[in-house]
């Protein structure tokens, strides 16, 4: 592994020289280390690039770890990892992603990944993005996660990008069984000419089912964000869409929520609001002590936490 | 020493709300400003902090004048002010707002004292964020914990008695005697508590934007307390039986 690699995984992942439990690293579109544990079974697929990677019933505790690094420029990368994760079982994964380019030629990493869980399981996944080294050259993240949450599963999902990335476009599908809970935590930041957006569309189909949407944001200097959310009840559920964005310099967002309520009993929620620090949040600070700036630097830390 | 020197402020309206304010704050000691809601207490207080820039006057901190020092670098002079409506934060730690204020992290057991100070477990309310879930009395106590936390020479609280209940009351009494036994730190309290007026080295009485009257609190206070329990204007009627 390179050295770059080694940057970006201690970003991106718990990596402290080693992984607990089972991983596979990617390195520049090629999977450069593997290990399965007693109940989680990683096998390359056959017809694309990509993984499946088999979780038993009643796994309990297992962390599998699957990140990917793209160290230079040049590289187009495109994997497709599918999840299938048994009944009862309770793991976390995390999918961390760097992009590292210096040449000023592009490097793009491109994630599909499918999350297919079973009844009672509940699973963590943790994805964080990062955009790294000097050059103009362009740093793309594409991550496209598609989820499907059988009776009473549940998924958590926090992802982030937390800077560097020139342009991303991320998309998150999801369909919810009855009793199932998706739960999605978004951070993105972006700054200098940086474009992200993010679509979301979840679907409930089966009573009971839920839905927590939360997206967190902060467009700095030219940068852009769109943030499009659809939430679909087609039974008795309850779904909750936030859209929560800081503006700063010359920095845009555009927020489109989309609740489409099919069941009398769907109850169907979308907050947004975007601004500013609040002027009064930069004043107490600097009351501390802070200048404006430093001020600015510390709130954005703290709601993107 | 903190000299305010002829501050006159208007609201950008046109109506006066400090006229020709001139006072003193000595090095040490608790000073008490009182006086009726709306007379200019907290507008002063934000001109001595450099919330507020004044129209006219002078405000000069040991001997140097700071009349064009903004927000930042008042605070770094040593003023700290808490405010009479706290701020509400996004993604601000009650553990955050301390070590902001602290200026770098904080131990553990200072985090607690600090917020046993004001009546909090540090527990239940270290991870808590400054938002609106915060009660209004919980809120205010955090608002002076940070101001605690900075050691500054000049402390200034306004109202901090707002909203917080009887039995935390009398751990802030003791935060406040703190300080102003410290021999080089001065103490602002604004406020209309008998309790903390009791306390007070000096008292000043700010009434429609002028000081009305300033001096020992042996002195002020007598003076003070009839309107305070009684803010009814009394009439002299004479000995006539009815
Ligand atoms: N930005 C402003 N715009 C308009 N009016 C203002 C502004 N700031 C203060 N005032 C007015 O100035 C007067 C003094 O306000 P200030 O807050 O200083 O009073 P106070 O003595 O602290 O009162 P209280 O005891 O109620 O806290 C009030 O009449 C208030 O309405
Ligand atoms: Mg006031």
């Amino acid at each position: 592994m390179n050295s770059v690699s080694e940057d970006i995984l201690r970003i991106v992942s718990d990596w402290k020289g080693s992984f607990c439990g089972a991983y596979s690293i990617r390195e520049d579109g090629r999977s450069i280390s593997r290990m399965d544990s007693e109940h989680v079974h990683i096998k390359p697929k056959t017809d694309k690039p990509g993984l499946d990677i088999y979780i038993d019933d009643d796994a309990k505790n297992e962390t599998i770890s699957i990140p990917a690094c793209v160290t230079h420029g040049d590289v187009d990368d495109l994997v497709y990892n599918d999840f299938h994760v048994g009944k009862n079982a309770d793991v976390t994964i995390i999918a961390g992603c760097g992009v590292h380019t210096d040449n000023g030629e592009p490097a793009r990493h491109n994630g599909i990944h499918r999350f297919f869980i079973g009844e009672n399981a509940s699973v963590k996944y943790l994805e964080k993005h990062v955009g790294l080294g000097k050059g103009d050259g362009r740093k793309s993240i594409d991550p496209v996660t598609e989820v499907f949450l059988e009776k009473n599963a549940t998924l958590e999902m926090e992802t982030s990008q937390i800077g560097g990335v020139t342009d991303s476009h991320r998309v998150t599908n999801g369909k919810v069984a009855e009793g199932g809970r998706l739960v999605i935590h978004e951070r993105l930041l972006t700054e200098h000419d940086q474009r992200a957006d993010s679509e979301f569309s979840v679907e409930m189909n089966g009573d009971g089912s839920s839905v927590d949407l939360v997206s967190r944001s902060v467009a700095k200097d030219e940068s852009h964000q769109d943030f499009k959310a659809v939430i679909v009840g087609n039974a008795s559920c309850t779904g909750h869409s936030e859209c929560d964005a800081i503006i700063t310099g010359h920095g845009t967002v555009s927020a489109t929520p989309q609740l489409d309520a099919n069941n009398i009993d769907a109850a169907l929620i979308h907050e947004a609001a975007i601004g500013k620090i609040a002027g009064e949040e930069l004043l107490k600070l600097r009351t501390f002590g802070l200048t404006e700036e430093e001020a600015e630097e510390r709130i954005i830390r703290g709601f993107l936490r | 020493m903190l000299e305010l020197l002829n501050i006159s402020w208007s609201v950008p309206e046109g109506r006066k709300v400090l006229r020709n304010v001139s006072l003193s704050i000595p090095d040490s000691g608790l000073t008490v400003i009182t006086g009726p809601n709306g007379g200019g207490k907290t507008t002063l207080a934000k001109i001595i902090a450099g919330i507020i820039k004044p129209d006219s006057g002078r405000i000069i901190l040991n001997g140097e004048d700071i009349t064009e020092l903004d927000v930042t670098e008042r605070a770094r002079k040593g003023i700290a002010y808490a405010f009479q409506q706290p701020v509400r934060f996004k993604g601000i730690t009650v553990r955050d707002l301390l070590e902001i204020a602290y200026g770098k992290n904080l131990p553990e057991s200072e985090l607690c004292m600090l917020l046993q100070k004001v009546g909090l477990c540090a527990r239940d309310y270290r991870d808590r964020y400054v938002n609106s879930s915060l009660s209004g009395g919980e809120i205010k106590r955090v608002e002076i914990a940070s101001v605690l936390a900075r050691n500054a020479r000049l402390t200034i609280f306004d109202e901090p008695e707002a909203g917080i209940d009887l039995w935390s009351f009398t751990g802030l009494i003791e935060a406040f005697q703190e300080i102003k036994k410290s021999p080089d730190r001065a103490e602002v309290i604004i406020s209309h508590q008998e309790r903390i007026l009791s306390v007070a080295d000096r008292i000043v009485i700010i009434e429609d934007g002028m000081v009305k009257e300033e001096g020992l609190k042996d002195d002020v206070l007598p003076h003070l307390m009839p309107t305070i329990s009684c803010p009814v204007k009394q009439v002299e009627m004479g000995g006539e039986r009815l």
